[in-house]
């Protein structure tokens, strides 16, 4: 696991001193409350056919056709170790774009439901804590506060990192986004 | 200027050129006064003459003058072809050998016509003054020079210029003096030797007082240009003969300026009167004489040749600017028939193309619906175009793989050249297209594999003789497209590899075990293990493992494969197989559990239904006598679902083998754009690229070849 250190530097939000408030999607997965930078996000799409891809690890459910182009859909569930995600009618795949060696990569990923977009001024962020929030703390940018509750702030480079993402495909394993 | 390493080039070409004339004078026998012929001979005659004349081989110059002013009479139609006639100018052409032989000999000093060269002299002379139609010709002294008047030193200097004026029989009627020209002259420059041209004097009593028949040969020293020189003979040019000559020296300069010309002028003639080689009278007077032996001769000659034979320029001249012509054509042609395009738009474009395609596919979909047959028949019309288009697109970025090969003309020269071996490439397969970013990446690879091949493939020269093999060793490239892969093929005819020397060194490098049984074909291939290619390795087994490992990587990075073959004595062939990335492929569509698969249509043979009551044991079954291994696709790819009532086999071969595999449906043909896997997918084995079907799905191409090579892979490591 040693590229799990991706080359990008720790995630923008934090990096963000001005008072400014981002805005950020958020979404369900697995019942709990996950929030992506809206700048990462692209589109978002209704669940529709997804085309297997042998042999590769599990968090990896297929590919799309986005208006022409193949497009990798992340189950993000398995992605953090607990399984594939269940598809309802409320699923979605929401298109986001990673930076991958001066190339931009557009990636789906599975998402429960989708929520709302708001705003989190920086000082509302608290930095991710070591342990306990049961996924990968590398893959966490920080814990949002909205309405009382936190919201998991994800990390799409690490998350998403192609680099580890395609080693794990090489080696044809499954479940090895659990980290620890 | 070193002559001394040209001449063996002169004394061969003359030999040549001697070989032509005989042949010519023979084919005169069949064919009296055929232009045709005639003007070869001509031509061979005054090449010999020119070149002859460049290594101050005056014996040769004087002699085969006066041939060619035979011949050049004969061409004229003045002197008409007889029997005796050619047997004199053979005779002639033995001589001229004779004279060849004895320059050959090595003697610097002036080859002189042998004393048969003498009486052939008077012989061919006296065919001259007939057709001169003066009785008392026969009087002249037949020894060249006649006793004129000549001043200055004899020999030329490289820095004159020539002028050969023949003044016009009315010049002195028209009130000219010829030596006031010439005095003229000596304001440009200085005037280093001049003879007298007396040939045209006719016997006295035909002599006219006032007619001019007076011509000079200047050899002039002059820093004035060719225009000015030209200019001293203004006034009586239209009645003149003048041919000037740059002096050789002038000859440098004027390619230097020819080849810094920045012109748009694509004629020779301009060309060379922009470089101030020529001047414009030359240019109309060489013109005139094209269209008269074009008219004549129904044969076109070239400019230049025009030129050199009349003395206006020399050869290097002329060379230079055909090769300037040559370059402006070929940079008119480049800029009108390519275009750049950023690769980015050209990708677009296809992407878009595509999504025509598939937005094409629905609504064809929605039309069957409809029962409206002409909306139907419109939209297959639509349809068909738009293939049309795709299949153009694609076409963009497929690349001819002869430009990569012709590079290795220069690498092959240069290498062995090097290495003191005489080698020749041959390309075959030029034509062969792939794609562009493949083009580009196959380039190292290969460079190594010829290099390899010209360093330790083809032996040395005298290994080669006494193994009973010409001395010129030989490197094939040659490249076609088999099964949706393209095939380049690297071949030597050298010594071939070392089966023994290769298994020991992988067994003392532990790549292989003492009691493992290797077939031929496994035990060269390992050259391409990392191990084998050390320093150690070089020396020892007889060169090859150099870096093979590295080739091997680039090639797989492209999806690629390389295999050796070799016999011992006889060379080796490396065979790289890549896949086109980008290209459209006839597709095989089928489908296991809903999922749709492509199979590149060249690999498929034929398809049979799996017989239920054979009930698999292995996985292989009866083919017509035939054992046919069977990949279960749905077993392979983990795919849980339904097994459907009835299950296909799709016959598959590539390289020789054959394998069958189990799918649930057959959907038939399909033709396909390859979609690259992308970085996420890249290493996945088995799946050469994406498409993306009619209904907006996608599909996954297969890798046949790779697939099976995997699934016997787990196998063996099962088994173990």
């Amino acid at each position: 696991m040693a590229n799990i250190i991706a080359h990008q530097k720790s995630s923008p939000q934090i990096d963000h001193e001005s008072d400014s408030a981002q805005q950020y999607l958020t979404f369900q997965l697995g019942g709990e409350l996950f929030a992506l930078d809206i700048l990462h996000v692209k589109e978002i799409l209704e669940y529709g056919h997804v085309t297997p891809v042998p042999m590769t690890p599990t968090f990896i459910r297929g590919v799309i056709n986005l208006r022409g182009a193949v497009v990798p859909v992340i189950d993000l569930h398995a992605r953090f170790g607990r399984g594939l995600a269940e598809v309802t009618r409320r699923s979605c795949i929401v298109i986001v774009e990673v930076q991958h060696e001066e190339e931009r990569h557009d990636i789906g990923v599975t998402v429960d439901a989708v929520n709302e977009v708001v705003e989190l001024p920086p000082a509302e962020i608290e930095p991710a804590p070591a342990f306990g929030a049961k996924i990968r703390t590398d893959f966490i940018a920080g814990m949002g506060k909205l309405d009382g509750r936190f919201v998991i702030l994800l990390d799409l480079a690490k998350v998403l990192s192609v680099d580890e993402m395609a080693l794990l495909a090489e080696m044809g394993q499954g479940d090895h986004g659990n980290g620890e | 200027m070193n002559l001394d390493q040209a001449l063996p080039v002169f004394i061969e070409e003359g030999r040549a050129l001697l070989q032509e004339m005989e042949e010519g004078l023979l084919g005169l026998e069949q064919t009296p006064d055929d232009p045709d012929i005639l003007n070869a001979i001509f031509r061979a005659a005054h090449t010999i003459k020119g070149s002859a004349g460049l290594f101050g081989l005056d014996g040769i110059v004087s002699f085969t003058h006066v041939v060619e002013n035979v011949l050049d009479r004969m061409r004229a139609g003045e002197i008409l072809t007889q029997p005796d006639l050619t047997n004199l100018l053979l005779q002639s052409c033995d001589e001229i050998s004779v004279l060849i032989d004895a320059a050959a000999a090595g003697s610097e000093s002036d080859v002189d016509p042998t004393s048969n060269g003498v009486g052939l002299l008077h012989r061919l002379r006296a065919y001259l003054e007939t057709s001169d139609a003066s009785s008392d010709a026969g009087h002249l002294p037949a020894k060249a020079p006649p006793p004129v008047e000549v001043c200055g030193e004899a020999a030329v200097s490289g820095d004159c210029w020539r002028i050969v004026v023949d003044f016009g029989e009315n010049v002195l009627r028209n009130g000219f003096d010829p030596a006031s020209f010439i005095r003229y002259l000596c304001n440009l420059g200085e005037i280093v030797h001049l003879a007298t041209k007396t040939e045209r004097l006719p016997p006295a009593e035909l002599m006219d007082p006032e007619s001019c028949y007076l011509g000079f040969e200047i050899d002039f020293r002059s820093a004035a240009d060719k225009q000015t020189i030209e200019n001293v003979f203004e006034f009586v040019r239209e009645d003149c003969h003048i041919r000037i000559t740059p002096p050789p020296a002038f000859a440098e300069v004027a390619i230097e300026r020819i080849e810094a010309l920045k012109a748009e002028a694509d004629k020779v003639g301009e060309i060379l009167i922009e470089a101030d080689a020529v001047t414009p009278r030359e240019i109309e007077e060489a013109l005139a004489l094209q269209n008269e032996i074009d008219a004549r001769t129904q044969r076109h000659p070239p400019m230049g040749e025009i030129l050199v034979q009349e003395g206006m320029l020399q050869q290097p001249v002329v060379e230079a600017a055909l090769e300037k012509q040559k370059k402006i054509r070929d940079a008119k042609i480049g800029e009108s028939r390519f275009i750049r395009v950023d690769s980015g738009k050209l990708d677009q474009l296809i992407n878009q193309v595509g999504e025509l395609v598939i937005a094409g596919a629905t609504a064809s979909l929605l039309a069957q619906r409809t029962n409206d047959s002409e909306l139907q028949e419109a939209l297959s019309t639509i349809l068909r175009l738009v293939e049309e288009v795709r299949g153009g697109a694609l076409q963009l970025r497929m690349v001819q793989i002869g430009e990569t090969f012709n590079r290795f003309n220069r690498i092959v020269r240069d290498v062995s050249k090097e290495l003191g071996k005489d080698i020749e490439l041959q390309i075959s397969g030029a034509e062969t297209e792939l794609d562009k970013t493949v083009v580009e990446k196959i380039g190292d690879p290969l460079t190594h594999l010829v290099r390899n091949a010209i360093d330790h493939g083809i032996e040395s020269t005298d290994r080669r003789v006494a193994a009973g093999k010409p001395a010129k060793g030989t490197v094939r490239l040659n490249a076609y497209h088999e099964s949706s892969s393209i095939v380049i093929e690297v071949t030597d005819d050298g010594g071939g590899l070392n089966r023994d020397k290769i298994l020991s060194k992988a067994i003392e490098r532990g790549l292989v075990n003492a009691g493992q049984n290797l077939s031929e074909q496994e035990i060269y291939n390992l050259i391409f293990e990392p191990g084998f290619s050390t320093a150690d390795t070089i020396s020892n087994l007889s060169g090859r493992g150099v870096g093979m490992d590295v080739v091997r990587r680039n090639i797989e990075a492209l999806r690629g494969m390389v295999e050796i073959n070799s016999r011992q004595g006889q060379g080796s062939t490396v065979r790289i197989r890549l896949p086109l990335t980008l290209a459209i492929i006839d597709g095989f569509l089928v489908s296991v559990a809903g999922c749709s698969y492509v199979i590149p249509l060249e690999v498929v043979s034929e398809c049979v239904e799996l017989d239920e009551r054979e009930q698999r044991h292995g996985c292989y079954v009866n083919l017509r006598g035939e054992v046919l291994p069977i990949l279960n696709l749905r077993e392979h790819f983990k795919i849980h679902g339904q097994t459907s009532r009835r299950q296909n086999i799709v016959v598959t071969h590539f390289g020789g083998q054959k394998a069958g595999l189990l799918v649930d449906e057959l959907m038939g043909e399909f033709q396909t754009v390859i979609k690259p896997l992308g970085k996420l997918f890249g290493k996945v084995r088995g799946v050469s690229g994406f498409t993306i079907l009619g209904s907006g799905e996608v599909a996954l191409i297969l890798d046949v070849l790779s697939l099976i090579q995997y699934a016997a892979g787990l196998e063996a490591q099962k088994a173990a």
